[in-house]
């Protein structure tokens, strides 16, 4: 598409009031956002079926970092976190610190994670 | 009217809100710290989940089959990926097409020439399709948990179970209330139409909603797939 509105600026959007510090992105872009999450999301079930993977240490820390990227990049070009005003961030980001540290130590606590082999029981 | 409140009324006409101390909306405020707020709710939720994974007594298991003694019957391992891979994939889509709802929003008057513009232009579009994707998601919740009931797996018959429906149950809850939530914005588009001073009310509702998928992000990985 040669032409894009989403690129131009929105006169009538109150950019102050919702927080808008960069221009939002292009459909195009979150398109090619939607095209990585699927793509992540075939390989989290791509290697789910391969027992050579799953039996490997590599198995979980994988899935957990592609769904952590997953994670990010909604929160990030979605929800426009990158995009808008810093307290926006410091509003979703120090609960998720809260809340991400108290699944590790009560993970800990019960024996789940142990500090000698790091990996999930 | 004072000079005060002359500006301020000025300001209601050109944005439809008072000025606030932040100068950021006190809803979008509100929504990311609800947001926040919810995060750890599902943090409590998703830990109980891994500290009883494997603790279960009886079977039904989420990964592992169950031969007798541990069952009564031999049962196959409960979790569906196949299927609960194509609901994921529904709930992204459904985020893409919020997204492109509050595009369309923003952008309402700007002149749109190509059919393709048109298409992307369309707020009740991707409003409707937000919302049959959510539903769709919804439908495929009420499957499994239907198939899990007929193979023996309640909220009382073991840890896995009660911990399993209460987290998945929360999440399908949440969905279930942004799909309320887009019925609601539909219907304010019917009536009078969304623009772009409207932007911030349809943003709020695509915050929760891309939450709402980023939490099944979280999910997927962890009841789903590591075993």
């Amino acid at each position: 598409m040669a032409h894009d509105p989403s690129h131009e600026h929105h006169a009538n959007v109150d950019h102050a009031a919702m927080g808008i510090e960069k221009e939002h992105p292009t459909w195009s872009t979150y398109w090619k956002v939607a095209t990585i999450l699927t793509l992540i999301t075939v390989v989290e079930v791509w290697i789910y079926y391969i027992p050579s993977i799953v039996a490997s240490r590599a198995f979980v820390p994988s899935l957990l970092i592609m769904s952590a990227v997953k994670f990010f990049t909604v929160v990030a070009f979605y929800m426009h976190l990158r995009y808008d005003h810093k307290l926006f961030r410091v509003l979703f980001t120090a609960p998720l610190i809260i809340a991400m540290t108290t699944i590790v130590a009560l993970l800990f606590l019960f024996g789940k994670l142990s500090a000698r082999t790091g990996a999930l029981g | 009217m004072t000079h005060a409140a002359a500006a301020h009324s000025a300001h209601d006409d050109t944005h439809g809100h008072p000025p606030t101390s932040t100068g950021l909306d006190n809803k979008k405020i509100a929504i990311w710290a609800f947001i926040g707020s919810e995060c750890m709710l599902f943090a409590s939720l998703i830990s109980t989940y891994l500290i009883y994974k494997g603790r279960s007594v009886v079977g039904p298991y989420p990964h592992e089959a169950c031969l007798p003694p541990g069952c009564s019957t031999p049962l196959k391992a409960i979790l569906n990926i196949p299927v609960t891979s194509a609901s994921t994939f529904v709930l992204l889509m459904s985020s893409l097409a919020m997204v492109l709802a509050l595009a369309a929003v923003e952008t309402k008057d700007q002149p749109k020439t190509t059919t393709g513009e048109k298409i992307l232009g369309s707020s009740k579009l991707w409003l409707w399709m937000t919302a049959i994707l959510g539903t769709t998601f919804l439908g495929f919740q009420a499957f499994e948990f239907t198939s899990f009931v007929h193979e023996g797996l309640t909220i009382r018959t073991n840890l896995f179970g009660s911990s399993f429906f209460t987290l998945t149950g929360f999440h399908g809850a949440h969905v279930t209330a942004g799909v309320l939530w887009l019925l609601t914005l539909l219907a304010i588009d019917y009536r009078r139409g969304l623009g772009p001073k409207d932007a911030i009310n349809v943003d709020l509702a695509a915050l929760y909603w891309h939450f709402v998928d980023v939490v099944w992000i979280a999910i997927f990985t962890l009841v789903y797939l590591i075993k």
